[in-house]
C-alpha cells in the first residue's frame, strides 16, 4: 500500500525523519526476526512439547476411534452429525476472520493493521488446514475420501462443500504467501548462508528474486489487492456452501433460509475473536507490546462487537418466525428452555452480553478486557455451533423420542487436539517465517502503526488533513531494496 | 540439448508411422505423448536458436497428453459413476421427477423390469408387537439399534396411541440419493433404494436428509457375524462394514426369488403387504393376495409425509383412529 500522492509531505525535517524512520525499521526487524532466527527460549520449547503431546494424544484417539467406530465418539443414530461437524465448522469459520479482517484491512488501506496482517493471515492459515483436517474424523470412511472428486455427484451439497473448502484453502495459501515474499529476501539476507543453510535455499527460492524495485511493488501490489477482492467473495462462499449442507435438509431447524448468512456472520465474528486473543498470546510471548498496542486491540475489539450486534440479530431471526408459530417448534423450545438451554445461554451470556458490554464499557475497553472478550466469544460460538447442530440432529421427525449426543473422551482428546494446534502451528510457523510483516510495517512507518507519534508528527498532524495521518506518512520506504538492514542489527 | 533430439528423433523413428495430424485429432490417452515427439523432433531438426521453442512445444505436448490421459481417466471413471447413478424408474405413476433424459435413451434399449416393488402396510391391523423388526434384525444381523424396520407408537389427535412401523420408504425421489457425494446410494431398476457400502465414505448426509429416519449408522466394531458364505451385496449387505451406512432393502432378494420380505412374513397380524406395481398384486404373511390397485383405492391408503415430495412407495392404511399427521402434535406435548 504505497501512497505516492502523499509524497509532498515535507512538513518533517527531511533528516531527522529519516532518522526516525530508520531507528523504527531496526526495531521491526528486530522484534519480527527474533523468534524466527534467534534461538529457541526455553518457555518456547516447553510450550511446542505440551501442544504437541496434546496434538498426538488427539492422533491416538483417532487411530483408537478408526479401529473402534464412530460410536466410541458418543455417535449414534439420532445423534448423527455432532462434535466433528461443528469443529469443521468452527475452525474454518475462525479461519475466515482472519483472512477477511486482513482483506478488508488491506482495501481500504488501514494503515494500522501493519503488524496485524501477518499474524492473520497466519491463523486463517493454520486454522483453515485444520478444520478441512476435521473432516476426516467425520468421516466414518476417511481411506475413501478420495472418491469425493472422482465419483462426482454434483447434486451432492458435500461435493460442493468439498470444492469449495479446497479453494479456499488455496486462496488462503496465497493471501498467506505474497506479502511474504519481500519478507523472505529480508530474512534470507538477514540469516546468511552459514547458519542454516537449507533454510538460506528456501527462503531464497521463496522469495523469487525479490529486489524491491518500483516494478517488482507495483505487482505485489496489484496482485494483493486482487486477491484480496477474491478472498473476500471466496470466504463468503465458503461458509455459505457450508450451511446447505445443512439447510438442504428438510430438517426443522436446519432449512433455514437465514443459515448462509449466519454461517457467514458467525465465522466473522469468532474469526475477528480469534485474530485478537492471538495478537494478545503472541504480543505477550513474543514481544511485540511496541507494535501491537491498545489501540489495535480496541478497533478489532469495536469490529467484533458490531458483528456480534449482526449475529445477535440472526439468532433471533432464526428462532423468531418458527418460535412464533409454534410450527415445527420442538427444536425452538428445547433450544431456548429445554435440554440445550444451558449451551444456548451460555452463548447468549459469554458470547453476546459479555463481550459487546466490555467493549461498550470504556473502563474495561483495554488490552485486558479485548482479551477477556474474543475468548468469551470463540468459546462460546463453539457451543453455539453445537446448539446449532444437535437440537435438529436429536430432535424427533417420527414420534416424540429424542436422542442425546455424549460426550466421550475420543471426541473430547480430538477437538482438544485441534485447538492446540492453532498456537502450535503458529509458533512452528513463525519459526521460520517473521512474524510480523516487516516490508509493511516500513512502508507504513512509524506512524501508521504505533500509538506513539513524535512531538514533530503531532505538530504536523495540525497542518494535514486527517486521512494523510491514516494512511501513514507517505514517504514509503526506509532503503528502496528493501533488504539492505546491516546484519549486526538483527544478531541477536 | 542434444541428448534431447536425440531421443524424440528416436521415439519419432519408432513411431513413424502414426502421421501427427491424426493423433492430433484423437481423444485417445495414448496417442497423443506421439503428437508431443513428434513436435519436438520437427523443432529439434531447427539450430540452437530455436531452443525455447523447442522446449515450449515439448512441455506443450506432455502437458496436452497429460490431459487427454487424466481426462480420459477421469471420463471413464465418471462415465462409470454415471451409468450407476442413472434413475432407471419406468415411469408407472407418471412421476417423470427422476426420470433424466438418459432413461429415456434406454427405455428403447433396454427390457423394462418385469417388477415395481411397493409395500402396503394396513396399520388398522398392526398391533405393535414388534415382530417384523425382529425378524429383520435377524436375517440381517443387526444390533439391537438398527431398527431397520422401526415400530413407533404415535399418539392420535384424540389421545389414542397406535402403532406406526416404518421400513424405508423407497422413495421415487429420494433425497438420500441427491446428497450422496459418491454415489453410494443408488436406485435399482425395480424401484429399490440401496447402499452401496464398499463405496459409502460414512458422511451421513443421507440420514440428514431422510425425512423418515430410515438410514442407520454402523457405528461400533464389536458387531459379530457368523461365518457367510457368500459376498455383501447391495441387496443383501451382510455382514455390514463398520463406518458406512445401512438401511432397509425391501428383502428385495427375497422378493425376485418369489419369498416374501423378512417383516412381511414374520408379521403374524398380516398387516404387511409386499406388492408389485407392475403385477398389480399385494400378498401378506397370512397368505391373503389382493389386487394392488383396488387395495389401494378402496382402502383410501395414503403415503406419508407427501409434502416432502418424495413419492414413497409404501403405502398405509388407515383403520380408526390412525392419524399419520398427529406425530408432530405428539412431538410437541
Amino acid at each position: 500500500m504505497k501512497e505516492t500522492d502523499m509524497n509532498e509531505n515535507v512538513l518533517l525535517d527531511e533528516n531527522g525523519h529519516r532518522a526516525a524512520q530508520q531507528a523504527w525499521a531496526a526495531d521491526v526487524r528486530r522484534a519480527a526476526l527474533k523468534p524466527t532466527i534467534g534461538r529457541t527460549s526455553v518457555a518456547w520449547r516447553l510450550s511446542v512439547t505440551v501442544l504437541g503431546l496434546i496434538v498426538l494424544a488427539g492422533i491416538g484417539a483417532w487411530i483408537y476411534q478408526l479401529k473402534y467406530g464412530l460410536g466410541a465418539a458418543g455417535y449414534n443414530d439420532q445423534a448423527f452429525w455432532a462434535v466433528y461437524i461443528v469443529d469443521v465448522v468452527a475452525f474454518i469459520g475462525v479461519s475466515y476472520g482472519g483472512a477477511v479482517i486482513s482483506a478488508v484491512l488491506r482495501l481500504t488501506g488501514q494503515s494500522w493493521r501493519a503488524p496485524l496482517t501477518r499474524l492473520a493471515e497466519g491463523t486463517a492459515l493454520v486454522t483453515v488446514i485444520i478444520g478441512a483436517l476435521f473432516i476426516f474424523p467425520h468421516l466414518g470412511r476417511p481411506e475413501r475420501f478420495w472418491e469425493i472428486p472422482i465419483f462426482v455427484n454434483t447434486s451432492s451439497p458435500l461435493f460442493w462443500d468439498f470444492m469449495a473448502i479446497s479453494t479456499y484453502v488455496l486462496a488462503t495459501v496465497i493471501f498467506f504467501y505474497l506479502p511474504l515474499i519481500p519478507d523472505m529476501a529480508i530474512v534470507n539476507k538477514t540469516l546468511g548462508r552459514a547458519d542454516r543453510p537449507v533454510l538460506y535455499k528456501i527462503y531464497k527460492v521463496l522469495s523469487l528474486k525479490w529486489m524491491g524495485s518500483e516494478r517488482q511493488r507495483r505487482m505485489l501490489h496489484s496482485v494483493l489487492t486482487l486477491i484480496s477482492l477474491i478472498i473476500i467473495p471466496l470466504a463468503v462462499s465458503v461458509h455459505s456452501v457450508l450451511s446447505w449442507a445443512f439447510a438442504t435438509t428438510s430438517r426443522p431447524g436446519w432449512m433455514e433460509t437465514v443459515f448462509p448468512p449466519y454461517f457467514v456472520i458467525a465465522a466473522l465474528y469468532s474469526g475477528t475473536a480469534l485474530v485478537i486473543v492471538v495478537a494478545s498470546a503472541f504480543r505477550k510471548g513474543y514481544h511485540l507490546e511496541r507494535f501491537i498496542t491498545k489501540r489495535h486491540f480496541v478497533r478489532l475489539g469495536y469490529i467484533m462487537a458490531a458483528l456480534g450486534l449482526v449475529y445477535a440479530y440472526l439468532t433471533i431471526a432464526d428462532l423468531m418466525s418458527e418460535g412464533y408459530t409454534g410450527i415445527t417448534s420442538g427444536w425452538i423450545r428445547e433450544t431456548i428452555s429445554g435440554r440445550y438451554a444451558i449451551p444456548f445461554w451460555f452463548y447468549v451470556l459469554a458470547g453476546e452480553v459479555l463481550p459487546i458490554a466490555l467493549v461498550a464499557v470504556k473502563k474495561t475497553r483495554n488490552i485486558k478486557g479485548m482479551t477477556v472478550a474474543s475468548i468469551g466469544v470463540v468459546i462460546a460460538l463453539w457451543i453455539k455451533r453445537i446448539v446449532i447442530v444437535l437440537p435438529p440432529v436429536t430432535q424427533p421427525l417420527i414420534g416424540s423420542y429424542w436422542g442425546t449426543y455424549h460426550f466421550t473422551w475420543v471426541s473430547i482428546t480430538i477437538t482438544l487436539a485441534g485447538v492446540a494446534a492453532i498456537p502450535l502451528g503458529l509458533m512452528l510457523l513463525f519459526r521460520v517465517l517473521p512474524v510480523l510483516s516487516i516490508e509493511e510495517m516500513e512502508e507504513m512507518g512509524e506512524l501508521g502503526s504505533v500509538e506513539q507519534v513524535s512531538r514533530e508528527t503531532l505538530e504536523a498532524q495540525k497542518h494535514l488533513p486527517a486521512f494523510a495521518y491514516a494512511n501513514g506518512n507517505g514517504n514509503g520506504h526506509v532503503n528502496g531494496n528493501g533488504v539492505g538492514m546491516p546484519e549486526k542489527e538483527v544478531q541477536l | 540439448m542434444r541428448k534431447l533430439s536425440k531421443i524424440s528423433k528416436q521415439a519419432s523413428d519408432e513411431l513413424d508411422l502414426i502421421p501427427a495430424e491424426s493423433c492430433a485429432s484423437s481423444v485417445d490417452g495414448q496417442a497423443c505423448p506421439i503428437t508431443s515427439a513428434a513436435l519436438v523432433e520437427e523443432s529439434a531438426n531447427k539450430e540452437e536458436k530455436d531452443l525455447s521453442r523447442r522446449r515450449f512445444l515439448g512441455m506443450f505436448g506432455a502437458v496436452a497428453g497429460a490431459t487427454a490421459v487424466l481426462g480420459t481417466g477421469i471420463e471413464l471413471l465418471s462415465y462409470r459413476a454415471y451409468a450407476q447413478s442413472l434413475p432407471k424408474t419406468n415411469n408407472w405413476t407418471g412421476n417423470s421427477g427422476m426420470t433424466g433424459s438418459g432413461a429415456a435413451d434406454m427405455a428403447s434399449t433396454v427390457a423394462p423390469p418385469t417388477h415395481q416393488w411397493a409395500m402396503v402396510i394396513d396399520l388398522s391391523m398392526c398391533n405393535g408387537c414388534g415382530s417384523c423388526t425382529a425378524a429383520c434384525q435377524k436375517a440381517h444381523y443387526l444390533t439391537p439399534d438398527q431398527t431397520w424396520m422401526k415400530v413407533f407408537t404415535l399418539t392420535n389427535s384424540v389421545g389414542q396411541t397406535y402403532h406406526l412401523p416404518r421400513p424405508c420408504m423407497q422413495c421415487e425421489n429420494p433425497p438420500c440419493l441427491h446428497v450422496c457425494p459418491v454415489h453410494a446410494t443408488f436406485r435399482q431398476d425395480q424401484g429399490v433404494v440401496l447402499v452401496n457400502q464398499d463405496r459409502c465414505i460414512g458422511c451421513r448426509m443421507c440420514m440428514a436428509a431422510c425425512p423418515y429416519e430410515a438410514r442407520y449408522f454402523n457405528w461400533n466394531s464389536d458387531v459379530k457375524y457368523p461365518p457367510i458364505p457368500v459376498e455383501a451385496t447391495p441387496e443383501f449387505p451382510v455382514p455390514q462394514r463398520l463406518g458406512t451406512v445401512g438401511k432397509c432393502t425391501f428383502c428385495v432378494g427375497n422378493l425376485n426369488h418369489g419369498l416374501l420380505s423378512e417383516c412381511a412374513a414374520g408379521c403374524s397380524m398380516g398387516a404387511i403387504y409386499n406388492g408389485d406395481l407392475k403385477t398389480d398384486v399385494a400378498v401378506n404373511g397370512m397368505g391373503t393376495t389382493v389386487k394392488l390397485s383396488k387395495f389401494l383405492y378402496e382402502k383410501n391408503a395414503v403415503t406419508y409425509k407427501p409434502e416432502q415430495n418424495t413419492h414413497p412407495r409404501v403405502w398405509y392404511i388407515l383403520g380408526a383412529g390412525q392419524d399419520l399427521s398427529a406425530d408432530a402434535s405428539a412431538a410437541k406435548s
